[in-house]
């Protein structure tokens, strides 16, 4: 009995608490955020010392659109930061983005790398490349179709398909390929499987230095993190592997983006378009180059030297709108070819 | 562990119960972490071996079956415990009985024994059911294809909802249907046993050999199910030294779990309180299908509930604000939502099963005759749940309680996705850890929720010993109404 009577004392005690903070001051932005904000916490820190204005965020891999879009003309969320053209795709589909008005940002981005109407934008790019053993595979070019070679036969090791960056370069293969032929590319690369799809693009790395297999798909940034970070296994799997960075034939390579949108129905939108202006500045997109190994979307900012040791980076033309659209299809083969069992 | 009494059984009869503080994503991720291909068990092995001999006969630990023993030995207390009490509650006269009529120590178990404890066992077995089919977490990082994670695939890749909602619907009638199936069963079995006889079942005494094969025996889901993992997780916080890096920030995010679990945790029990009573009183297919339904939130992976729970929640939280708005004519944001009042609801939804059948197992255990000569002495239904049916509720608030807020404290999909800004828990802490890449920086979160949750489980332990053998008082035994 005395349980929960106390319980209930305590809980009341802290949901005033919690009411106490959730008002809208002046000095706020909101962000709801699909990546880790730990992953960037000193550029948002760095906006906050720069601007005065307070960062509240929220993180979850998913589901954070649809809690946009549910709580609809309530909702505190200013921006929603993301990764993966789907993701960002999803946001427009549900209707919770609102065209970013900044000349800063427009000048800033290159115009292939926001929507055209301008509800996105993207923050940093990542190439999506083939870790090779450094011991066992010699190949300094290879192909993406390439990992369907016969050759490769049990050698061949990636985290699920279904995964957002592995839908978004099945659905880019359908672009440049159609279906037909990417559905055969899917089937090819399961039957060089070295085991179950499952982990993520580190656990490639990991599986490739214990020697279950030879090469796998994996993010550039990755390496990065991995290789200059302060986990010590992690330095080894990075040490086993050299990125590759893959093009399509007659292609280049699959890039992807981070991205943020402002929402329809954001309380604090000049911050919101403040931060994401700072974002795209040349001091947070150093960060995002020299912290997170990512691409800087903007020219001029130079790529890290470890990230450039990888070789020079040549996107794929291809507009990745068009990537976003192919990506239910993408999931669907996917699906039909058993990827995953 | 009842009918048998050897070296460190006492202790045991503590331990066993201890997986259950373990959430079961932290299981998955420390056991990849140990025996995948890179981990020390096969590097070990590849170094005393060679890597061909290591590695051929090695099982993969990112697989179903390896995600099948893994779900056994962390969800394996709810069947323990449930079990153990209907052992320990059994009437040993039926026991001295048997034997007395010639029957085998073997035959007295299958026949006698374990058809009595069948009720609570299959209570014990559909949580572990309910738990296994609501994970997503820890079977997706085992890379198992579950309903759960079709379901996932439709809605994120293919923005399917309505196709992820039909999935969801199927694995929700599946699990419908084994609830039905087993109430059935259990209708047309009605076990009475008397509660109020004074004799005890003693246990035997095992020596040598035999000691050592059941010591072993019941220590091994102890040593796999909790020993490693924890063990591994108070490893990594030492080798990281995250004690001395953790800020008050921890604390704080210590304290919102605990708030949060205790309210949600309230709730529920008072909650479950009337729909037991409810279902007891009037005892009507109305009452019984409302707890059923009631409880069936259980069954439905986190995320997939908070989906269907988005559209309810601010709807109501909008009028809410609205309703504020024409009061004090000031401009309101989403109070619920805001508040973090939405997650005691979602614990509430979720958890809610937990506490009904733990309580309307304890009423279950008193003779309805009670009920009648209360009724005969001019008891109105009122002043009968007041002062009949809540004071022989009492034994089993405590346990209930508490297998709810451990409950509370592991809740991570719900938690993710209905928090207010900046609110974190301990498993969100974790799993933001785990995001990263670096699962081992979230050891001490991890850990903390395995602590937070021990105490609960070993004071219910204490409860269940103070139980008379023979006597009718445990927290979560034999007859469970819903």
């Amino acid at each position: 009995m005395r349980t929960y009577r106390e319980g209930l004392r305590l809980a009341s005690l802290g949901a005033a608490l919690l009411v106490g903070t959730s008002g809208v001051l002046a000095g706020e932005v909101n962000v709801y955020t699909n990546r880790e904000p730990g992953l960037y916490s000193a550029t948002l820190d760095e906006f906050t010392k720069a601007t005065g204005i307070k960062v509240n965020a929220i993180f979850s891999e998913q589901g954070l659109a649809e809690r946009i879009a549910a709580e609809g003309e309530k909702s505190p969320a200013d921006v929603l930061i993301t990764v993966d053209i789907g993701r960002l795709q999803q946001a427009l589909d549900l209707g919770v983005a609102a065209p970013i008005r900044s000349e800063v940002v427009a000048s800033a981005v290159p115009a292939n790398l926001r929507d055209p109407e301008g509800r996105w934008t993207a923050l940093s790019m990542r190439a999506r490349t083939i870790y090779v053993s450094k011991e066992r595979v010699q190949d300094t070019a290879l192909t993406y179709e390439s990992l369907a070679d016969p050759k490769w036969k049990g050698k061949v090791c990636t985290r699920s398909f279904q995964h957002p960056y592995n839908v978004a370069l099945t659905a880019a293969m359908i672009v440049k390929k159609g279906e037909e032929k990417t559905k055969a590319w899917l089937e090819g690369v399961k039957a060089n499987l070295a085991k179950k799809p499952s982990g993520g693009d580190r656990d490639v790395a990991k599986d490739i230095a214990a020697g279950v297999c030879d090469l796998g798909l994996g993010n550039s940034y990755y390496v990065g993190l991995m290789a200059n970070g302060k986990n010590e296994e992690q330095k080894k799997w990075a040490a086993a592997i050299r990125p590759v960075l893959p093009t399509f034939e007659g292609g280049a390579t699959h890039v992807n983006v981070s991205g943020a949108v402002v929402t329809k129905h954001a309380p604090n939108r000049d911050n919101a378009i403040k931060l994401i202006e700072y974002m795209t500045s040349p001091d947070a997109q150093q960060v995002f180059a020299d912290v997170n190994y990512e691409y800087p979307i903007r020219a001029g900012v130079p790529v890290n030297a470890f990230v450039a040791s990888f070789g020079a980076l040549k996107p794929d033309p291809m507009s990745l709108a068009d990537v976003a659209k192919a990506r239910k299809r993408a999931s669907e083969l996917v699906d039909e070819v058993g990827f995953d069992r | 562990m009842t009918a048998f009494r050897f070296p460190g059984s006492r202790v045991l009869a503590w331990l066993l119960p201890l997986p259950l503080a373990v959430p079961t994503y932290v299981t998955a991720l420390v056991y990849v972490e140990i025996l995948d291909a890179a981990g020390p068990v096969r590097s070990g092995l590849r170094n005393a071996f060679g890597r061909g001999i290591a590695d051929a006969w090695f099982p993969e630990v990112r697989s179903l079956p390896a995600c099948i023993v893994l779900f056994a030995f962390v969800l394996f207390p709810y069947v323990f415990v449930a079990a153990r009490a209907a052992f320990l509650a059994r009437d040993p006269s039926i026991m001295a009985a048997a034997r007395t009529l010639g029957s085998r120590p073997v035959h007295l178990f299958l026949r006698v024994a374990l058809p009595l404890a069948r009720p609570a066992i299959a209570v014990g077995a559909t949580l572990v059911l309910l738990e296994s089919l609501n994970d997503i977490g820890a079977t997706e990082y085992l890379g198992v294809r579950t309903l759960t994670v079709s379901a996932y695939t439709a809605w994120l890749n293919q923005s399917d909802l309505a196709g992820a909602a039909q999935i969801a619907s199927i694995a929700l009638l599946v699990v419908a249907l084994l609830l039905v199936v087993e109430e059935l069963q259990r209708d047309r079995s009605q076990y009475h046993g008397s509660a109020n006889t004074t004799a005890r079942g003693e246990p035997v005494e095992l020596r040598g050999i035999r000691a050592g094969i059941a010591l072993l025996l019941c220590a091994l889901p102890v040593i796999i199910g909790f020993v490693v993992p924890a063990g591994f997780l108070a490893l990594e916080v030492v080798r990281r030294e995250l004690l001395e890096a953790a800020g008050p920030a921890l604390i704080g995010h210590l304290w919102t779990t605990v708030f949060l679990a205790l309210a949600a945790t309230a709730v529920v029990i008072l909650w479950s309180i009337a729909i037991v009573l409810a279902a007891r009183i009037r005892p009507t297919r109305l009452a019984r299908r409302i707890g059923f339904v009631a409880g069936l939130g259980y069954a439905v992976p986190g995320t997939i509930l908070v989906l269907g729970l988005f559209g309810p929640l601010v709807g109501l939280d909008t009028a809410l604000s609205r309703a504020w708005e024409l009061a004090t004519g000031e401009k309101a944001r989403l109070i619920l939502m805001g508040s973090g009042a939405t997650l005691v609801i979602a614990y509430v939804i979720r958890f809610m099963r937990v506490g009904i059948v733990a309580l309307s197992a304890q009423l279950a255990q008193t003779p309805p005759e009670i009920d009648q000569v209360a009724r005969v002495l001019g008891a109105r239904p009122a002043a009968l749940a007041w002062h009949v049916q809540l004071p022989l509720l009492r034994p089993a608030l405590g346990g209930a309680a508490l297998l709810v807020f451990v409950d509370c404290i592991k809740e991570l999909p719900a938690t993710l996705l209905l928090r207010p800004l900046n609110l974190e828990t301990l498993a969100t802490v974790v799993y933001g850890a785990a995001s990263r890449g670096s699962f081992e920086d979230g050891a001490l979160a991890a850990l903390v929720i395995v602590l937070a949750g021990l105490g609960p489980i070993a004071w219910l332990t204490q409860a269940m010993e103070r139980t008379p053998r023979g006597g009718a008082r445990a927290p979560l035994p034999d007859q469970a109404a819903f």
